[in-house]
């Protein structure tokens, strides 16, 4: 198998602060990779520096093959990696539809005329993504699928995480980043964010997953491989049991002597 | 639509029956022409969030446009009203590298900077009839002379109709166009780069690219109502184009909630009528008036008609 992500030498500072220091880091193909390590280690700038919102001070990323190093966001999101926020950063105001929309922005007609004045491969774009956001939805919670012309300022915490993922998957990415996605929730509701994900991505098939989580319990059950981060720094890496062993990791991350 | 042609009509049928009365067929006309500007800054400031203090500014850039070509070349009227637009969009391109570099506040400062210049530079330039402006030819599309009453057997009726019904058609096709470009996915787009320009990004949305589109189509409304109110009025000078002008399209815009097409039209006949209506009480109708849009910014904050829920399906 090949590495879908491959990350060499990377490497990102701010003024004399390096957030992110000469990481070597591969994803394989389908694979679930955690990214665990104390706050402020490094672990979001590195999603920033992946997804072209910091540019690397150094080091290179390769995406299938190719360098995606120093594209912006935009480029990043179209070559097929999306991703959610630790913080939720979904448009309030509009529909829940609205927002699977603006997910789905790579796969949609805009230009001026086919918007404006010949809008019929519009309206069959429209339906066509209603009906692929309302089955995605659907495996996340049925009822929920139901609600999707709802403002998603209608919607309680947990909903709006399934929507956000939802935003990041329905453009069918081939690498998802998720940073933290039990913030604000309780562990059973992360559980089950996270099997349903892991039943969207048996559907797809080939989905590769990254997952920033403090939530241990969830990193052992849903990851193949994780890496540790202390300072910018990669610390430890392999499967959790093996790396919740290793003394440095222990000290750093979970405060035991 | 519907609504549309109802509003139209309804429009049509009070001109009609004020057909005599010019005072009233200007206001309305006025009321008709600020409507397509608002809906420009509504494309810019309701949609994509881009702040744009010099409304009257790029509505004078229309007027002036059109006064100069008027007077000067034989352009057709109807091209020079839509020279007029394309004139303001073109110089709003000057702004574009300031209003993507600058957010909130520092946007909006930069805008009030640019109407301060051009202000400045229509009172300096004597090509362009320095403080006392510029007279303006009469208004002909066709074989339409928009000066002359209008006289058919018995039926007679001021010239302000013809105004009213050419606004009536502009503001329509303006009405339009905004509509649609709410309702499909550049306006989807637009509305998440006003809430989260990085959520935007992160999804592929070109943030420079749509906020330059919006500016400049929203421009160009602001332009076009600008070159129509020139004619209209037949008189232009830079005192038409103060600050407070572009400060009375951004209330409109406000008062009658952000991003609703028919909030701003009500708007607009609110801000443009209520003042008119006053009269009677002289001096203190601006302070009354003042006191109304306080007191609806104060109990709707979201406005008098509020943006409803986009609905694509």
């Amino acid at each position: 198998m090949s590495a879908l992500l491959r990350c060499r030498d990377l490497s990102r500072a701010f003024g004399g602060l390096l957030a992110l220091e000469g990481l070597d880091l591969d994803v394989e193909e389908g694979g679930v990779l955690g990214l665990i390590g104390p706050n402020g280690s490094g672990k979001t700038t590195f999603f920033n520096v992946l997804t072209g919102f910091f540019p690397a001070t150094r080091g290179e990323v390769l995406f299938a093959g190719e360098p995606i190093t120093g594209l912006s966001p935009q480029v990043v999101y179209r070559k097929g990696v999306a991703r959610t926020f630790q913080r939720s950063r979904l448009c309030l105001p509009l529909s829940i539809f609205d927002n699977l929309l603006i997910g789905n922005h790579k796969r949609l007609d805009h230009r001026l005329w086919s918007n404006l004045v010949d809008r019929r491969a519009l309206r069959r774009q429209i339906e066509q993504t209603f009906a692929e956001a309302r089955e995605l939805v659907r495996i996340f919670d049925p009822p929920l699928a139901d609600r999707l012309l709802e403002p998603a300022s209608r919607i309680p915490m947990i909903d709006r995480r399934r929507i956000e993922v939802c935003r990041a998957l329905i453009s069918r990415p081939r690498l998802l980043l998720l940073d933290e996605p039990s913030a604000g929730m309780t562990q059973e509701e992360t559980m089950r964010l996270m099997d349903d994900i892991l039943q969207v991505k048996s559907r797809l098939g080939g989905l590769t997953i990254i997952l920033i989580e403090h939530e241990m319990t969830v990193i052992e059950r849903v990851t193949e491989r994780c890496v540790v981060l202390n300072y910018g720094r990669k610390i430890a890496e392999g499967a959790y049991a093996e790396i919740a062993r290793t003394p440095s990791v222990r000290e750093a991350y979970l405060g035991l002597e | 639509m519907r609504k549309g042609l109802l509003a139209a009509a309804a429009v049509l049928a009070v001109s009609l029956a004020l057909r005599e009365d010019d005072f009233a067929l200007l206001l309305l006309t006025r009321v008709l022409i600020v409507i397509l500007a608002c809906l420009g800054l509504n494309v810019q400031f309701g949609y994509a969030g881009v702040v744009n203090f010099a409304g009257a500014t790029f509505f004078g850039v229309g007027g002036y446009t059109a006064a100069v070509l008027a007077r000067s070349t034989a352009v057709p009227h109807l091209f020079i009203l839509l020279i007029g637009g394309a004139a303001a969009a073109l110089a709003g391109t000057i702004l574009v590298v300031p209003v993507l570099r600058t957010r909130g506040h520092y946007a909006a400062l930069v805008t009030i900077a640019f109407a301060l210049l051009f202000r400045t530079f229509f009172e300096v330039n004597d090509a362009l009839g320095g403080p006392q402006g510029l007279k303006l030819p009469e208004l002909r599309i066709g074989p339409v002379h928009f000066n002359d009453a209008i006289e058919i057997g018995s039926f007679f009726a001021s010239f302000y109709l013809k105004y009213i019904v050419l606004s009536l058609l502009l503001a329509a096709l303006g009405f339009a166009f905004v509509l649609r470009l709410e309702r499909s996915f550049i306006g989807v787009a637009l509305d998440c780069i006003r809430l989260d320009e990085i959520a935007a990004a992160s999804f592929g949305v070109d943030v420079a690219r749509w906020k330059i589109v919006a500016f400049t189509l929203g421009n160009f409304l602001i332009g076009l109502a600008g070159a129509l109110s020139a004619f209209m009025v037949g008189f232009i000078a830079p005192d038409n184009y103060s600050f407070g002008e572009s400060l009375i399209f951004v209330s409109i815009l406000l008062l009658g909630g952000l991003g609703n097409p028919w909030g701003l039209s009500l708007a607009s006949a609110v801000v443009l009528l209520l003042p008119e209506k006053l009269q009677v009480i002289a001096e203190y109708r601006f302070l009354l008036f003042a006191a109304v849009v306080i007191l609806i910014l104060l109990f709707r904050p979201a406005g008098l008609l509020p943006r409803p829920l986009r609905r694509l399906t």
